[in-house]
């Protein structure tokens, strides 16, 4: 199989807030249909990496090339449209919404009526509209199995669900890459395992290509197809899990140098 | 607490449509239809005194909304939202001495002139928030005062304006009881094309903007036109309202719209229920009986120990200033969600009786 055109690709990324650097000439590509991960240590600079291509964080240097076109420029609120998506590692729900009406924000940029046509509702089309896209909707809420909460205000939910609320709102979008940021953070194994069942699944069946950023290792290992490593705003690695698994920068950056972990840990019971 | 979701049992939804009306029951339905029906009869049982509160209610209660859909909704805030209902009326005046347009017509003409009025002075929402927007708001309160002492062409200076009273097929509207029902009229619409809003994507995008405006932006929803858009809304709920107003009261004058009435409306909005469409219906209600019900407490002390140590008779002005103020401090610290939610909360209680959830 020939290499895919990247569906997204970061050029020399730098990201500096006065002296402190986020991002330090950070390259990579994601290819159309794969699961891409980023990992690295606590503030090794994967969120600011994420807010650059979504649109929060503007790099200092450096451009984000998106489906071949240049977005590093492009307002945040209109990257939606383009194809892409994203979730919030905390929590960014519509606290007061219901999780219906939180999921259909997800289509504002695929509506078309305006607040005229909304106000007159019955003639202008847009009911119509809304029951068309509320059928796609209830597509999504059935994938994510969150039917028994539809309308339930979003900020009334356990934990586990307004994370899987926050992915169906990023879905309902459709994107054509979407950003995951930890969505596994904070979860049960059974939650993470749902969660990344969801992640496969939207790649496969949904055909949507996958950032995710992810400190479970296992869940990384077993899903992505490609994984980059940053460390202090730099990348280290970059490559199939297992090679990025061997790599002795990364066992740095993770485990420390050799001779400290070999110190069995003391056994607790 | 999942209130929303409260439905009688038995009530199944077989269709999005059924999912997406604005009454969630066959009983509300019912209930509205029927209130409707029982307010179609006021005027033939009603006196005057009576309908000119009423009327009052659903004038104040329309630019209420309005504000609702501003600060409830999409959690801006605004400190001159009389100056706006002002706009409305100086403008239906104005457009019918004018220009001969009727005044049917010149109803929501007027409104939409203080829609485009409200964008301009709206344009800072883009960008201000919080306390800084406040005070941008209160800029356009006074500018606007200034303007209507002013503008002798549009509002008739200091002197103020004589309006003409609404006339459809040769039918003038100037008295209560036909009054009414142009108020009601305008109230059903209104209401109706803001529950029609709120349910659709303009309405849930003012909501999300609220809720978390980094993530509506994710969503692709536009910060600066929403806020904006925010604002032209409620400017077009108090111009319908303030032309409503004028054609009532056949008589505007310059310093009815001060910030004191802006309060007044601030009020209304969060005794009825930030965020409730129906709350602005309350809001206003409570807002129009709460001076009547002090008096009637004043007349009805008059005479007592309470009447003679207090002077009852000659401070009721005060009086009243007092109990709007004290309503308002009563309400944020013990109902901060407004009579709609505690009306919820009184359904409830009785959908789930004799259980408590």
């Amino acid at each position: 199989m020939a290499e895919p055109s990247p569906i997204l690709a970061a050029e020399g990324i730098s990201l500096r807030f006065g002296g402190v650097r986020a991002l330090t000439d950070v390259s990579f590509h994601v290819n159309r249909g794969e699961i891409f991960s980023i990992i690295g240590p606590n503030g090794a600079g994967k969120t600011s990496m994420v807010n650059c291509i979504s649109g929060r964080y503007r790099p200092t240097e450096g451009r984000v090339l998106f489906d071949g076109q240049d977005i590093t420029r492009i307002g945040t609120n209109r990257r939606a449209a383009l194809g892409l998506g994203r979730t919030f590692q905390n929590l960014a729900l519509f606290g007061h919404m219901s999780v219906l009406d939180n999921i259909m924000v997800g289509r504002h940029h695929l509506l078309k009526t305006g607040f005229l046509r909304g106000m007159l509702y019955w003639v202008g089309g847009a009911q119509q509209e809304e029951l068309a896209h509320r059928r796609e909707v209830e597509e999504i809420i059935d994938f994510l199995e969150i039917q028994h909460v539809r309308k339930a205000p979003a900020g009334t939910l356990p934990y586990g669900l307004r994370k899987r609320v926050e992915l169906a709102r990023a879905v309902a979008l459709k994107p054509k890459l979407i950003l995951l940021d930890e969505p596994m953070a904070g979860m049960n194994l059974e939650e993470k395992e749902d969660m990344a069942r969801f992640v496969v699944d939207l790649n496969e069946e949904w055909g949507m290509t996958v950032l995710m950023i992810e400190h479970d290792m296992g869940v990384v290992m077993d899903i992505s197809h490609r994984v980059m490593v940053l460390d202090f705003g730099r990348k280290i690695a970059e490559g199939r899990p297992e090679e990025v698994l061997a790599d002795p920068h990364v066992r740095r950056a993770y485990l420390g140098e050799a001779d400290e972990v070999t110190q069995p840990a003391e056994e607790v019971v | 607490m999942a209130l929303a979701s409260l439905r009688p049992s038995g009530d199944y939804r077989a269709t999005y449509r059924a999912d997406t009306t604005i009454m969630p029951t066959r009983n509300s339905r019912i209930a509205l239809w029927l209130g409707i029906g029982v307010l179609c009869l006021c005027p033939l049982v009603l006196g005057r005194w009576e309908l000119s509160l009423l009327i009052n209610i659903g004038i104040l209660g329309i630019a209420a909304l309005g504000l609702n859909i501003l600060v409830g909704f999409t959690g801006q805030i605004s400190i001159g939202h009389a100056a706006f209902f002002g706009v409305g009326a100086f403008a239906s005046a104005w457009l019918h001495e004018a220009f001969h347009i009727p005044v049917w017509a010149c109803i929501p003409l007027a409104g939409v002139i203080t829609a485009i009025v409200g964008l301009v002075f709206g344009a800072p929402a883009a960008r201000l928030k919080g306390l800084y927007l406040a005070i941008a708001t209160l800029a356009a309160q006074f500018i606007l005062e200034d303007f209507f002492a002013r503008a002798r062409w549009f509002t008739g200076g200091v002197a103020g304006r004589i309006t003409e009273p609404l006339t459809l097929f040769g039918f003038a509207f100037d008295r209560e009881e036909s009054y009414f029902y142009v108020v009601l009229f305008f109230v059903i619409v209104m209401f109706v094309f803001a529950a029609n809003l709120m349910r659709t994507r303009d309405g849930r995008a003012l909501v999300a903007v609220r809720d978390h405006y980094l993530s509506a932006e994710i969503m692709g929803i536009n910060l600066a036109y929403y806020r904006t858009l925010s604002f032209g809304i409620a400017s077009l709920y108090a111009g319908i309202g303030g032309a409503l107003y004028a054609h009532y009261l056949l008589f505007v004058s310059v310093e009815a719209f001060n910030i004191l009435f802006s309060i007044q409306f601030l009020g209304m909005v969060i005794i009825g229920g930030l965020g409730s469409i129906s709350g602005s219906l309350m809001g206003a209600a409570f807002m129009v009986m709460l001076p009547e019900v002090v008096q009637m407490l004043a007349d009805a002390l008059s005479g007592s120990p309470i009447d003679r140590a207090l002077k009852l008779g000659t401070s009721i002005n005060y009086l009243r200033e007092m109990a709007l103020g004290a309503a308002i401090i009563l309400f944020l610290i013990f109902e901060p969600d407004g009579l709609a939610h505690r009306w919820r909360l009184i359904k409830a209680y009785w959908k789930l009786y004799p259980y408590s959830h």
